[in-house]
């Protein structure tokens, strides 16, 4: 029991182990579900659904919500259940920290709560609106694309990190 | 056509949820024992430092392409493909890129450093990607003529090839991803 226990408990794992295990775990999803990993389109519905409530159901005859529905759906789930597994991959190795600011970020930027969270919020914006333009994000493209040899995905996948790459670098680098 | 694998469970609605919730489960939890919720690991791959996110997406990939391409070839699975043009794969992920350099984390990777307690994935992640995707939203209508710039469909790079047998391309493709890995371990990244 002592070596399983210390794998449940560590707070890393080899990538390589971690790699394969969403390799397998898309083929279950596949097999089982008929459906990819995909993250970014449940952001979508939940901006949906909360304009709703904010404006009323003319949201929902908007032409992107007409063709993505502002509702809970299986990827919504998803979702909610890798937050689930995250926090207990976190609670089982004593990761659990609050954390206003990243160390890296700390040591080149400052501690200023303001600043992190500003950028945080613009880069989020650009996440969230770069992913819905580009019809999916670092997991549905990124895994879930690129496993299948789609090449739209393989496109926005070598995207995805250029524009990273290169944001990163004049970030940290330059300014 | 013929039916797939299992096809008598995926139109049953709450079972289906009930999958997917455990689905995402070990998904969280692999991504968190990865570390690549991090912003420190994120930022360590974009600033080309420490390859743990290129380490994971890349064996995912090889794994997951050989199990389901195999699984096609039963009839047990159907592919998924997204369509794409020039106007959608290259200008929205790399305002996706911009806004990744910035945050540090993807919509996947944010919602689980909020698990460990990042507050700067809640705010800038959780809740800054949602109104991104809302702007989105609002937009999408203005740009419809971009998205069909240089549309190329949902083809795939075995079509691109023109390889008669899938495993053609497969077996090459794997075996040079597995010889990326190998020289990033030899470099010590």
């Amino acid at each position: 029991m002592a070596p399983v226990l210390n794998i449940i408990t560590a707070s890393a794992w080899s990538p390589y182990l971690v790699g394969v295990g969403i390799g397998i775990l898309s083929w279950l999803t596949f097999l089982l579900s008929n459906h990819p990993l995909g993250v970014s389109t449940a952001f979508a519905k939940t901006a949906g659904m909360i304009e709703k409530k904010l404006r009323g159901p003319r949201v929902a005859a908007k032409p992107y919500y007409r063709e993505h529905k502002p509702a809970i759906d299986w990827e919504w789930m998803l979702v909610l259940g890798l937050f689930i597994g995250a926090l207990a991959a976190a609670a089982m190795s004593e990761s659990i920290r609050w954390e206003l600011v990243p160390s890296m970020w700390e040591a080149s930027f400052g501690s200023n709560v303001v600043i992190r969270f500003s950028a945080a919020i613009f880069g989020g914006i650009c996440v969230g609106f770069g992913a819905r333009w580009g019809c999916g994000c670092t997991s549905g493209h990124g895994i879930s694309g690129t496993l299948q040899l789609v090449l739209s995905s393989w496109l926005s996948a070598i995207c995805f990190f250029l524009g990273g790459i290169v944001t990163a670098t004049v970030i940290y680098r330059i300014l | 056509m013929t039916e797939l694998k299992f096809h008598n469970l995926h139109n049953r609605k709450y079972l289906q949820y009930g999958l997917a919730l455990i689905f995402g489960f070990v998904f969280g939890f692999l991504l968190q024992k990865g570390r690549v919720c991090y912003y420190d690991v994120i930022l360590g791959q974009l600033l080309l430092e420490d390859f743990t996110v290129l380490k994971v997406m890349l064996s995912a990939i090889v794994t997951g392409m050989i199990g389901i391409y195999a699984m096609k070839a039963a009839g047990w699975v159907k592919l998924h493909k997204k369509s794409g043009s020039l106007g959608t794969s290259l200008p929205g992920p790399l305002i996706f890129g911009v806004g990744f350099g910035i945050l540090g984390y993807c919509p996947g990777t944010s919602v689980g450093a909020v698990a460990h307690g990042s507050l700067d994935a809640l705010i800038g992640g959780v809740f800054g990607i949602t109104v991104g995707a809302g702007l989105y939203a609002a937009v999408y209508p203005r740009l419809e003529k971009v998205l069909e710039i240089g549309s190329f469909g949902d083809r795939t790079l075995i079509d691109l090839f023109r390889a008669r047998n899938p495993w053609l391309l497969i077996v090459p493709f794997a075996a040079l991803i597995i010889l990326g890995l190998i020289l990033i371990e030899i470099m010590g990244l």
